[in-house]
């Protein structure tokens, strides 16, 4: 499968790769940013996507690599999956997000694919946007009139929609360190490579025996990355015991309406977030033999 | 009408120059403008690994990357593992292993196994599979292809089975009757 012809610009900086969006906004160009490609190559290649320009975000040095601000990290959008899986940073202060780019497809695609290429594309099955909003990350935007920070909870706004406009990159989040916290992601899968039915990404920090706080996130459970927060304020308090926590989890997919497709329908994803957000709660405190 | 672009890459040792429309995937590159068919195209929708080759060093499908993102770029492809007519152990281990039964997606499988032991040296049977996981065969049922990857880790020597890459392919030309 062959995509439509197009021009091709390869900027080496932000500020070159905006003026080619601009320029291309003016003359009624239809422009496409590319990052690892591994979402946007495919339906190039489908025709679903034909734009006239590809301007390449990979020649531009400062978009990838993970920084160390202090109480915070910054990962630049153009970071690849394989990167932040590995990153010892990212590992330190960070681990939640490490261990769900970790599950993201296969080894080939997480050499190619990025962070930032898949949190704009936002596929509601994707695996990163879950545990980047149950951090609280914030998303830092360059366009034409200067750089934005949006944060988490704004970000996703609707099905492969979210605050980045066109004319504008995304170059990276930052997310804050959570020194002594505990996390899992969960993700349920049938077969190798899968994108998730439904995953649950937890942080939980404990307290003299108890969970003090938690921080859930859940992928593919709306058209949006969903936080738990009625979950949240059930296990702060909660004692360390199997069903303790599962009694907290018990209602996580109250008031979702995950859609019904070929690999589940809405009551099994429904399901599905209950017994996963279990998991991924015991896994975070410490109670399973899960990895993570 | 969209302008051709030069692009200058370094494939299996030997550098290149060439002018490509930006549309061209690096697989159809490799098999169409420098010879290469060892490169296998199976899926081409990113699924089965038939394409896989390495860019710097790190396993990439290639029927999921335009050939100009490649520029100034070094690729390694199955052409390119063995090295002064002798196989590179996974060649020699995939061959003594009989990890393949028809050989579509043993490139690819070979170009994954060695990203994933440059990675993961030591990797047990389970992270074999998942290092696999973008791999698809459909005839060995996989057991054998963990195995050839297992045992170069292991360090297994196969001796030198006097099997030259030239030889080799005549030898298997030979016993499939072909002439
Ligand atoms: C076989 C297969 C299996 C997969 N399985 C999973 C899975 O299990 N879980 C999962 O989460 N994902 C999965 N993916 C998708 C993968 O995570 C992609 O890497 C990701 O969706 C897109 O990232 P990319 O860097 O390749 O972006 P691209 O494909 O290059 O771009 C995607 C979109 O985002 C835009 N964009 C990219 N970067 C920026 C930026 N910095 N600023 C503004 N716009 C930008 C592009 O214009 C494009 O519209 C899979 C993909 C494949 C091919
Ligand atoms: S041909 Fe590239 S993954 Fe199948
Ligand atoms: S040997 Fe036939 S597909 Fe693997």
């Amino acid at each position: 499968m062959i995509p439509s012809a197009f021009d091709y610009a390869a900027p080496t900086t932000v500020e070159e790769a905006l003026s080619l969006l601009a320029g291309a906004d003016s003359a009624g160009d239809e422009v496409k940013l590319l990052a690892g490609g591994q979402s946007l190559i495919p339906v190039m290649k489908l025709r679903m996507a034909d734009p006239s320009l590809v301007v390449d975000l990979g020649r531009i040095p400062g978009l990838s690599g993970i920084t160390d601000d202090g109480a915070s990290l910054t990962i630049g959008a153009m970071t690849p999956h394989h990167t932040v899986a590995t990153d010892s940073l990212v590992l330190a202060h960070a681990p939640l997000i490490a261990q769900a780019a970790q599950t993201v497809a296969d080894p080939q695609v997480r050499h190619r694919g990025t962070i930032g290429g898949a949190l704009v594309h936002a596929d509601p099955a994707g695996d990163m946007p879950a545990p980047v909003l149950a951090l609280d990350a914030v998303f830092n935007i360059s366009g034409p009139n200067g750089s934005r920070s949006v944060a988490a909870a704004d970000f996703f706004q609707g099905y492969f929609t979210t605050a980045v406009e066109e004319g504008e990159i995304l170059t990276g989040i930052t997310v804050p360190k959570y020194g002594g916290w505990g996390s899992h992601y969960e993700k349920f899968t049938r077969v190798a490579q899968q994108w998730s039915i439904v995953a649950v990404a937890a942080a939980v920090r404990l307290e003299g025996g108890t969970i003090a706080e938690a921080r859930l996130g859940l992928t593919n459970m709306s058209s949006v990355p969903l936080r738990a927060t009625a979950t949240e304020a059930a296990l702060a308090g909660c004692e360390l015991r199997e069903d303790a926590i599962a009694a907290a989890c018990a209602n996580v997919a109250d008031g979702t309406e995950p859609a019904s497709d070929l690999n589940g329908d809405s009551a099994y994803r429904r399901h599905l977030a209950t017994v996963l957000a279990k998991r991924a709660v015991l896994a975070a405190v410490g109670l399973s033999g899960r990895k993570g | 009408m969209a302008s051709s672009k030069s692009i200058h890459v370094e494939v299996d040792g030997a550098a290149y120059t060439d002018d490509v429309e930006p549309r061209l995937l690096l697989v159809q590159y490799l098999r169409e403008r420098l010879g290469k068919t060892g490169t296998l195209i199976g899926c081409d929708t990113t699924n089965c690994g038939a394409c896989t080759v390495h860019l710097d060093g790190e396993s990439v499908k290639s029927c999921t990357m335009f050939a100009v993102q490649a520029d100034g770029r070094k690729v390694t492809t199955i052409e390119g593992m063995a090295q002064n007519g002798k196989l590179a152990p996974l060649q020699e281990a995939f061959h003594q292993c009989h990890a393949l039964q028809c050989g579509f997606c043993t490139p690819g499988m070979i170009m994954q196994s060695a990203s994933l032991l440059k990675e993961n040296p030591n990797p047990t049977e389970t992270e074999i599979r998942e290092g696999l996981e973008g791999n698809l065969c459909r005839c060995t049922g996989y057991q054998n292809i963990v195995a050839a990857v297992k045992s170069v880790a292991d360090g297994v020597e196969y001796g030198d089975s006097g099997v030259s890459v030239a030889e080799s392919l005549v030898e298997d030309a030979e016993s499939a009757g072909v002439s």
